[in-house]
């Protein structure tokens, strides 16, 4: 089976119709639960407080649902409108961007104090539709990226590579970027639940987290997982019930109308236009949702 | 939606702008205030990442006056509470994000800036 990202780029590949599928899928749900636990576990942050992090390649927002349950204040970037689209949808806390990681960062030095990267990586060693080489785009990436975090922290990407090559290529640029860390397997032995974190460090870390932590070994090790989606489901149910009671309560301000601006519906849609007549296949139909403007709330 | 919070860690990410690429300067902005549960320990542990003059001169461009010229050295709750407001509670939903270095304007739709680069501007 061939994987999504050799098949066409990224915004192309998660439109209308993959994002709404994708997010839906409760399978997805709680793989992407899971590895963003673990990817925060790997964070290391101080516990028990909120912290500012970046989520590089947010999609629709599966992964910052998490960092919004554990009260993390968050900007999320994707370079797919689709996946956005449902992110607002979905009512997340994070600031989005319309955001392609390959053209690194412009956040100012030490903006984050830790980023996660829930099953995007592998994107970054494929089909795009720019002209710039995979390599030259992940040095950017992991270059700027290294500039915006504080010092200390980490970034932990979980990520699906096609080789052994594409592992030695990225953990290399990340080096070169000025990152420590390395590379943690989980339950290596398992065909399933085998799961790759490139874990990297900025600067001098606690005493007794300066060593790559070690992998998961045995699916035992996680049996609260079962009750960690129960008490995520009961948590979610609470935030609607929240947000649908304060529904309609509209307090906006300002207000002024723009003149002569992109509204987002049209440029999502000239965005997919510009596929269509660029002769892309797979570019998703324009659906009722596309672009549709959220909905204000307290 | 842009908080303010994000916004002061925002600069032009186009190649070669390294001078005036920050602050983003907003346009025709349509603003939407939501209420948002105070973390005032957070807000503290952020005081030294942010760029106070450029928070103060975008808070004002939009409209909120409450924060003082100067950055106070031992912030009282009230001031940690407006600024609280002030970062997490504005959000630009609609208008530009121009640089003044460059040029270039960010768009922002439905709350989401577009921060994506024509390919000669994606630096090296
Ligand atoms: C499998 S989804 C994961 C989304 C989310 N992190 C989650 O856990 O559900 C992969 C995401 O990576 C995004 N992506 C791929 N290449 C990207 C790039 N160059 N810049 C930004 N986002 C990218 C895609 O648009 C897609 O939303
Ligand atoms: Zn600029």
């Amino acid at each position: 089976m061939s994987r999504p990202e050799e098949i066409s780029p990224p915004e192309i590949f998660y439109g209308d119709t993959e994002a709404s599928k994708y997010t839906s899928n409760s399978r997805i749900q709680t793989i992407q639960a899971q590895m963003t636990e673990r990817a925060l576990e790997l964070l290391a942050l101080p516990p028990d407080e909120s912290a500012f992090l970046l989520d590089i390649g947010c999609g629709s927002g599966l992964s910052g649902e998490i960092l919004d349950e554990e009260g993390h204040v968050w900007v999320g970037v994707d370079i797919a409108p689709s996946m956005l689209e449902v992110a607002l949808e979905r009512e997340v806390e994070g600031d989005l961007f319309l955001h392609d990681i390959g053209q690194g960062f412009g956040f100012r030095p030490g903006t984050f104090d830790g980023a996660i990267s829930i099953s995007v990586l592998q994107w970054l060693l494929n089909a795009d539709s720019t002209s710039h080489s995979p390599s030259a785009r992940l040095t950017r990436f992991f270059t700027t990226l290294h500039a915006s975090l504080r010092n200390p922290s980490r970034a932990v990407f979980q990520f699906y590579p096609s080789s052994d090559d594409q592992v030695t290529m990225i953990t290399a640029a990340a080096q070169r970027a000025g990152f420590g860390g390395g590379i943690v397997v989980d339950y290596p032995n398992s065909k399933k639940a085998r799961k790759m974190y490139l874990c990297l460090m900025v600067g001098q870390q606690q005493p007794d987290q300066s060593r790559i932590p070690q992998g998961l070994q045995h699916e035992g090790q996680v049996d609260n997982k079962r009750d960690k989606a129960r008490k995520r489901d009961e948590i979610q149910n609470e935030r609607r019930r929240r947000r649908d009671d304060k529904a309609g309560q509209k307090r906006g301000k300002g207000g002024k109308v723009k003149g002569g601006q992109v509204n987002p519906k049209e440029w999502i849609l000239k965005k997919k236009d510009l596929y269509r007549t660029r002769g892309k296949e797979g570019v998703p139909r324009d659906s009722k949702y596309t672009a549709r403007k959220r909905r204000v709330q307290f | 939606m842009v908080r303010l919070i994000t916004h002061n860690m925002l600069a032009c990410h186009v190649r070669n702008c390294n001078k005036d690429n920050f602050p983003l300067i907003f346009s025709e902005v349509e603003l939407v205030i939501r209420e948002t549960p105070e973390n005032l320990d957070f807000i503290r542990r952020f005081l030294p990442k942010l760029d106070w003059t450029a928070l103060v001169d975008t808070a004002r461009s939009l409209g909120d006056t409450t924060l003082p010229d100067e950055q106070p050295v031992e912030m009282t709750d009230d001031q940690l509470r407006a600024l609280h407001h002030v970062l997490m509670e504005m959000h630009v939903e609609e208008g530009n994000m121009t640089c003044r270095g460059c040029g270039h304007v960010y768009p922002i739709s439905n709350g989401i800036p577009n921060m994506l680069l024509a390919e000669h501007e994606v630096g090296r």
